[in-house]
């Protein structure tokens, strides 16, 4: 028995897909697909993911509670499909990445530059072997601005901070930016190549360094896929352990970037006090888990290893001293005028756009969207743990701010919550061989610091992965920042971009 | 603020002890750089990073030793903006495709005497994704590498046993003339 969404209500003509879980997946007719557009552009649902594969393509909606969650596939004749960006912007860019990726032509979609594909991988054409490089032409076409003295600066791959790559291209009137336009796509590895055909030990390796700043929460996910994909049944401490993890990961990025931020903005003295804290959680992180960011720890089946009554206390007097140390700082925040005349009314994100984009994490919360996975659709153990969602309205670089204070306090009440509770018993239960009949299909959709990440997969008859796709959040993040940044000035673009932290590792893949 | 900043003054320093420089390092840099390329650069190393498709972990960490902890600028070596004040290139990641030319510029760009250190597993050999259409594999299949520093990633204490390494052996060449 299939669980049934609204989604599948409204698309009649669906054919459920056998052993997808824990939501369902139907392929639809073109039509079914033309109206799932529909609601996508009508605002009803919201997309949460769209990837590709030989001769098929998949998108992932919910409705906008988050309660209801589904997948539809349709089957691409002669190479071709509907495209849904042609009626809703979020969706472009990722069916730039399907085209460069799998040369399946999306119908209509009026911005067909190359994305990920920059005309030098070797061999070309990764999952389909067309011969990509012929359609990337010499040059890359940014888009144009018009008016009387505007002027154009370009920066990157290679920054000029310690941060990933990518290219910016401004245009400016004097000080104010009039249009952004970013170029990614340098640091793809090819993993979702790289996963086709792996074991389940060595795609969970891969799943973990997708990107480095998130590896628990992408661990998390991809463990949560296999284990749905294959009905297995997680201990109860090893679902508690993944969370302290996944909330000590949180803190960490957190404070990294509250330091970050208020140092774009010169006021060096926050980055040095946050980066001792997120240091001292790192610290803790090695202590307890062996692994400072804690990289493949989680595992499918469980987590790798126990935490110790003794690391225990380590992680107690972590609280203890945030606790102590943290108010402090942020009243600092408060209190500063120079500091807060850089980060009040800059880079201002419009609740609009949020919703448009299904903007997760700390972006969308500043600009009025609440949604957050733990929440809904939800997962365990946080359906017993006590936790507020903060939203804030205002959508500018205070307001990102402010969000990560108030999620800083609620992971530090949420990690004491789990070591009170942290129930007792096996931490790890024994995955084995994966084979099965039939391929089966999982999705996770987990939350990372940064968002929501989605991660869906089938394995095949060996119990290989057949098809891996991870979802970055910030493929819907990183347009908004093209938004946001809009009629500021050029010297505030740092704050901007360090106030959104998107991934350029995780979006490139 | 001030509250805050008096507190600093009484509370003594953060900052840890140095480590000892890496043996192996040693070893590996001493059949690397070669004695006519020790010139005097008195007693700093201006660092350039370049990720050249890592997943970001390396720079997690390679950004830890700024901080107070570590205080990586005690010891003279400091990271610059551009590659025309760098006397090291750290490099991460794996050398995607769409990197290469990129990486290339930037060493061509760097004034010589320099140096090329590759940070990490998959600076090493490509690590996990060695193999793929989209990464060239290893650092050293585009640049001359003068040391590596192993970890996925490498903790701060590991990346500062390295560093002091190149910087001993950079030194100890100053000392002997050029």
């Amino acid at each position: 028995m299939h669980p049934t969404t609204r989604l599948h209500d409204v698309i009649r003509d669906a054919r459920i897909v056998e052993n997808h879980h824990p939501w369902p997946r139907a392929v639809v007719s073109l039509e079914g697909w033309g109206q799932a557009s529909r609601l996508l552009s009508t605002g009803e649902w919201t997309l949460l993911a769209l990837w590709g594969e030989c001769n098929q393509v998949h998108m992932a909606l919910t409705d906008n509670a988050g309660n209801d969650l589904g997948v539809l596939s349709i089957v691409c004749e002669d190479k071709r499909f509907p495209s849904i960006g042609k009626s809703h912007l979020p969706a472009i860019r990722l069916e730039r990445a399907i085209r460069d990726l799998w040369g399946l032509e999306p119908e209509g979609l009026a911005d067909v530059r190359p994305w990920l594909d920059h005309g030098k991988w070797n061999p070309p054409g990764p999952f389909v072997g067309a011969a990509s490089a012929a359609r990337v032409p010499d040059g890359y076409a940014f888009l144009t601005a018009e008016g009387e003295s505007l002027h154009q600066i370009p920066v990157g791959p290679v920054h000029a901070g310690i941060i990933e790559p990518g290219h910016f291209r401004f245009t400016a009137n004097g000080e104010a930016v009039v249009r952004l336009e970013a170029r990614l796509g340098y640091v793809h590895k090819g993993i979702e190549r790289l996963m086709t055909g792996a074991s389940v030990e060595r795609a969970a390796l891969l799943a973990g360094r997708v990107s480095g700043d998130s590896t628990v929460a992408y661990a998390l996910a991809f463990a949560r896929a296999i284990e749905a994909a294959h009905g297995i049944e997680v201990p109860r401490r090893a679902v508690w352990l993944r969370a302290l993890m996944a909330e000590l990961e949180r803190l960490a990025n957190h404070f990294g970037d509250f330091g970050a931020i208020c140092n774009d903005a010169a006021f060096a003295m926050m980055h040095a006090q946050c980066g001792h804290l997120r240091e001292q959680v790192l610290r803790v992180a090695d202590k307890c888990f062996g692994h400072r960011l804690m990289m493949d720890e989680v595992v499918p089946g469980g987590v790798k290893r126990d935490l110790q009554s003794e690391d225990a206390n380590h992680v107690r007097s972590l609280l203890v001293d945030i606790r102590k140390r943290f108010p402090e700082l942020v009243e600092l925040y408060d209190n500063t005028a120079s500091l807060q005349d850089r980060t009040v009314g800059t880079g201002v994100l419009s609740a609009t756009l949020v919703r448009q984009f299904g903007c997760g994490g700390y972006i969308g919360r500043a600009s009025g969207r609440s949604f957050d996975a733990r929440r809904q659709p939800g997962y365990p153990p946080y359906d017993a743990l006590r936790f507020d969602v903060p939203v804030r309205e205002e959508g500018d670089v205070d307001a990102r701010i402010w969000i990560r204070i108030r999620e800083i306090e609620q992971s530090v009440a949420l990690v004491d919550q789990i070591l009170r509770e942290l129930p007792p018993g096996p931490i790890r239960q024994p995955v084995g061989t994966l084979s099965a009949a039939s391929a089966r299909e999982g999705m996770g959709l987990v939350e990372g610091f940064r968002g929501d990440l989605l991660v869906w997969l089938r394995t095949g008859a060996e119990g290989n992965i057949e098809r891996c796709h991870m979802r970055d959040p910030s493929w819907f993040q990183w347009p908004l920042l093209e938004a946001a940044i809009e009629g500021n000035i050029v010297a505030d673009f740092p704050l901007c971009n360090k106030s959104f932290n998107c991934s350029y590792s995780g979006h490139d893949l | 603020m001030r509250r805050m900043l008096f507190k600093s003054l009484v509370h003594g320093t953060l900052t840890e002890a140095a480590p000892a420089a890496d043996e192996a390092a040693l070893v590996e840099l001493s059949a690397r750089v070669k004695e006519a390329a020790r010139l005097r650069l008195g007693r700093t190393l201006s660092i350039r990073e370049v990720d050249a498709g890592s997943c970001n972990g390396c720079e997690l960490e390679i950004h830890a030793l700024n901080n107070i902890v570590y205080d990586l600028e005690r010891f003279g070596l400091r990271f610059v903006a551009s590659p025309r004040h760098a006397d090291v290139l750290l490099v991460t990641g794996p050398v995607t495709t769409n990197m290469r030319e990129a990486l290339e510029r930037t060493y061509r760009a760097t004034p010589g005497p320099k140096w090329v250190v590759a940070v990490g597993d998959c600076a090493r050999d490509g690590g996990v994704f060695s193999g793929s259409y989209a990464c060239v594999g290893g650092v050293s299949a585009v640049l001359p590498v003068d040391l590596h520093i192993r970890g996925c990633p490498p903790s701060p204490i590991t990346l500062l046993k390295g560093l002091l390494a190149l910087l001993e052996t950079v030194q100890r060449g100053a000392n002997a003339g050029p």
